[in-house]
């Protein structure tokens, strides 16, 4: 197996696993009777899809965090962006069904008088566009924030600092109902993409198989990235910057690359999350949020892309498990979760419980890969 | 009517110069009552100025019900009463005493008929009355009522009450309102001139409005007197408009630097970014909160001085808290300040859980002492008293913080630590100890900025998170472990913040004013005052 790094065992069992997840969850849902010890409720397929563009999500913060050793607190940012391109195109597909019956003009905006759709909403109308959003909007603005940042060796505790004022300023801007893109609200009311209706099963199902297919790709471009030679200059330069500049890397160029395709992951999660959830608000651009991504990375195993979607994953289910049977526990749990991890678990659950030396970065050796659910 | 003026000014004089004649003027009172419903509209007016000749206090309600029509003449006696209609139901007062008489039919008493004439009349004699009155209060609110109607009815009346007012706030208004009412009247121009000339000295809305009427005038002179005013007046306001915004910018910055000023210590110190200093404030906060309940239950006299007693002990529970967040947490976590950002993140939601499970999440009231509550003027510009003494408040920490850094063993080894760790333990200095104390320094600031925020914000488990984001740009804003920078950020920010208020919104301002330190990280990614020498490379 050592002879393909990009595919080792654990890669294969991954997306063997996620292959598997992404036949049986659907046909648990579809093909089973309702009542039968196999069936699958709708609301846990889309449940089970949110834990997915979750886990996309902590793939690209892993990516940045891991490898290259920033430590971005407005993740969540790029996430919502992304949510929102989509979010627009689901708005602009509703037509007149809206409860105005305004064949151009979201609900939102016929409320607030508005005669005429504001430039930014141009093009919404098809999704290729939207796709094409999805991805230049969280990685253009990565790109600019990237390209100021690192040029001034922005770095550290610093830069996570202005990356949270980022997503708060955003947060913040989305707030104002002047922005066009429904204020407090958010926008929601989706009825179908692409023509499917969103509340049918099938569509529940393909949105399902949709987020199994981008958290795999997703994942083999991570893998892709970090096992490259430029995976070997993130390494370096998380581990000592100053030591990789000086041998002659341009430290600045690998860092905005890994920042803004990080971001355009981020973005792609958020576009499969807003049609599986139903709704996109400023909320989501909260710098809580985005603190919330960091952990379930650092539970997962920080600096193994494996790590990430197991963290996404385990920590999600709990707060569903947790929040569904006592609500106000769940806070203290996270909270000691954040204090536990980084003091007793810093290789997260999935470096404890392998044997890869923390330090060697890059490849891992041997490491057990727990299957994710 | 002009002889009755004369005559009823004439009446005053000779009331205000008898002094107390009691039993007289009540007497009369009742008897002028009587004859109210009889004659013509021309001897009833007399008759309503004779009234106001009485200077009896009760005859302001007496003739405000007259000029509302409640009063009444009952068919049978004669008797007059005031009627209250609710409804259907006619009850009828006395309308000197007040006493209430009971139900009548509507058909029982005939309404006493008011004209124009009279009303003017009325209104005259209800100034008079007023003006003339021995409360001072009674006489200013007086001369504001002319002000707003500007009837020049009332020229006379307040010519006659100048004479006499001695109290220089009340002339003045009886001189603006006077200057009102001649800008309605038929009076020569430069007459007008003058009396724009007196308003114009005045600030506010209502003024404002009367100025701008007069810039229509049919006199030239007086039109362009008002619009010279006007400018005058704008220019003013503009010019307080911005003392205004430097006042709420420095109270804003006051705030901010209480809050960001320990987080720049320990930042300074150790590295490290103590995410839950928001929830230090929030104890701190709640410390205010439980010492006056516990006041208002066992010894409700100190509740003046509440704040006093609950700042020390804010700063020990904060200071406690973050003595224990740094022994039991940071200390592990020591050369990694991203883990340690994200473990004080998780205390930061414990404390604030733990708060909301004991207090409840919703906002507690915390009073204001008598010292803290209301406010001043210095011209146009109103000072709360709480932002004051936040301010104060605020400048006495960071000069106390100040002293303790450049004039103590403490703070001289924490200027060591801060400058070069590696260095200062090689000297002899325990920086673990250092650690801890700066740690519980900057813990214990966060609590007295919880004290001082309990009187202007709502005190619940969210109040930390509010301020966070702003603390921290504040901190990089103005550079690490640089008291100055704090201080210089801080008060940048908050004036920034309240200059663009205006223009931008509330939301908008704030969004600008994160875009524009997250530009200025760029040009000095190390913060306003940063660190020189080989601690910046660390």
């Amino acid at each position: 197996m050592k002879a393909d790094p990009l595919l080792d065992l654990k890669s294969k069992l991954f997306l063997a696993l996620l292959v598997a997840a992404a036949i049986v969850v659907p046909m648990a849902n579809l093909v089973a009777a309702p009542g039968s010890d196999f069936y699958l409720p709708s609301f846990a397929v889309a449940l089970f899809g949110k834990y997915l563009t979750y886990a996309l999500l902590a793939l690209s913060v892993d990516l940045i965090w891991g490898y290259c050793g920033i430590l971005s607190l407005g993740h969540g940012a790029f996430f919502a962006l992304g949510g929102y391109a989509m979010g627009m195109h689901l708005m602009r597909e509703i037509g007149p069904r809206g409860v105005y019956g305004d064949p151009v003009l979201p609900d939102f905006m016929v409320f607030l008088d508005w005669k005429e759709l504001p430039w930014f909403w141009w093009g919404f109308d098809q999704f290729w566009f939207a796709c094409l959003m999805v991805l230049l909007v969280p990685g253009g603005l990565a790109f600019v924030f990237g390209w100021l940042a690192f040029r001034s060796r922005v770095t550290g505790v610093y830069l996570s600092i202005i990356t949270q004022a980022m997503t708060y300023a955003l947060m913040l801007a989305f707030f104002r109902n002047d922005m066009g893109f429904g204020g407090n609200n958010g926008l929601t009311d989706f009825r179908d993409v692409l023509g499917f209706d969103l509340r049918s099963d099938a569509t529940r199902a393909g949105l399902f198989v949709a987020s199994a297919a981008a958290l795999g790709l997703g994942y083999l471009l991570a893998r892709r990235v970090t096992t490259s030679r430029a995976g070997k200059v993130l390494v370096s330069v998380r581990d000592a910057e100053a030591r990789a500049r000086f041998l002659g890397y341009r430290v600045e160029g690998y860092k905005l690359m890994v920042f803004t395709l990080s971001a355009m992951m981020a973005g792609v999660a958020g576009a499969l999350y807003v049609p599986q959830v139903g709704i996109i608000n400023p909320g989501e651009f909260s710098p809580a949020n985005s603190i919330e991504i960091v952990i379930w990375v650092a539970v997962g195993g920080r600096g193994l892309l494996l790590g990430a979607v197991l963290g996404a994953i385990l920590v999600n289910g709990a707060k569903t498990l947790l929040t569904g049977w006592v609500p106000e526990i769940w806070i203290f749990v996270l909270g000691l979760i954040f204090v536990l991890v980084t003091l007793f678990l810093p290789k997260g659950v999935l470096g404890a419980f392998g044997t890869l030396s923390w330090r060697s970065g890059g490849a891992r050796r041997g490491a057990s890969a727990q299957p994710a659910e | 009517m002009l002889l009755r003026f004369l005559l009823a000014a004439a009446t005053i004089a000779v009331f205000i110069a008898a002094g107390s004649l009691l039993p007289a003027r009540a007497a009369s009172l009742e008897t002028l009552l009587a004859e109210l419903p009889e004659g013509g509209y021309d001897e009833r007016a007399a008759v309503v100025t004779a009234i106001a000749g009485t200077g009896d206090d009760r005859a302001v309600a007496l003739l405000e019900a007259l000029a509302e029509g409640d009063l009444r003449q009952m068919k049978d006696g004669g008797q007059i009463v005031r009627v209250v209609r609710e409804g259907r139901t006619h009850t009828a007062f006395d309308p000197l005493t007040g006493a209430e008489i009971g139900e009548i039919s509507s058909r029982a008493a005939s309404k006493i008929r008011v004209n124009n004439k009279l009303r003017r009349a009325i209104a005259a004699a209800l100034g008079q009355l007023t003006l003339a009155s021995p409360d001072r209060a009674r006489r200013l609110a007086a001369a504001a009522s002319v002000l707003k109607t500007g009837d020049p009815e009332q020229i006379e009346a307040l010519d006659a009450a100048l004479e006499t007012e001695t109290d220089p706030e009340v002339r003045t208004a009886f001189m603006d309102a006077r200057a009102a009412a001649v800008l309605n009247a038929a009076r020569p121009t430069a007459e007008k001139v003058a009396a724009i000339a007196q308003l114009a000295g005045r600030n506010d809305p209502q003024v404002l409005s009367i100025i701008t009427a007069a810039t229509t005038s049919d006199e030239p002179a007086v039109a362009a007197a008002a619009a010279d005013a006007l400018d005058r007046i704008e220019q003013a306001r503009a010019a307080w408009g911005a003392v205004q915004n430097v006042w709420y910018g420095l109270s804003l910055g006051s705030v901010l630097m209480l809050a960001a000023i320990g987080l720049a210590i320990s930042f300074g110190v150790m590295g490290v970014i103590n995410m839950a200093h928001g929830e230090l404030v929030m104890l701190g906060a709640y410390t205010t909160f439980a010492v006056q309940e516990l006041i208002r239950s066992f010894a409700p006299g100190l509740f003046e001085v509440s704040l006093l007693i609950a700042a020390p002990l804010a700063f020990l529970v904060a200071g406690a808290v973050g003595v224990g967040i740094e022994r039991g947490v940071c200390r592990y976590l020591h050369g990694r300040p991203l883990e340690t950002l994200l473990a004080t993140w998780g205390i930061s939601l414990i404390l604030q859980q733990t708060v909301r499970s004991i207090f409840g999440p919703t906002n507690q009231q915390v009073g204001n002492p008598d010292w803290m509550s209301g406010a001043f003027e210095i011209g146009q510009l109103t000072i709360t008293w709480n932002r004051l003494w936040i301010l104060l408040f605020a400048l006495a920490v960071f000069a106390l913080l100040l002293l303790i850094l450049k004039r103590t063993p403490a703070g001289l080894q924490m200027r060591a630590v801060t400058q070069n760790r590696r260095m200062a333990e090689a000297m002899g200095i325990r920086s673990g100890w250092v650690d801890a104390l700066t740690f519980g320094l900057g813990a214990g600031i966060a609590g007295l900025a919880g004290v001082a925020l309990s009187q202007i914000d709502n005190v619940s488990p969210n109040l930390g998170q509010s301020y966070i984001v702003d603390s921290f740009m504040v901190v990089v804003f103005g550079g690490v472990g640089n008291l100055w920078g704090a201080f210089a950020g801080a008060f940048t920010l908050g004036i920034v913040n309240k200059f663009l208020e205006p223009y931008a919104g509330a939301v908008l301002a704030k969004v600008l004013v994160l875009v524009f330190i997250i530009l200025f990280i760029q040009r000095r990614p190390r913060g306003l005052f940063a660190l020189k020498g080989r601690a910046v490379e660390s």
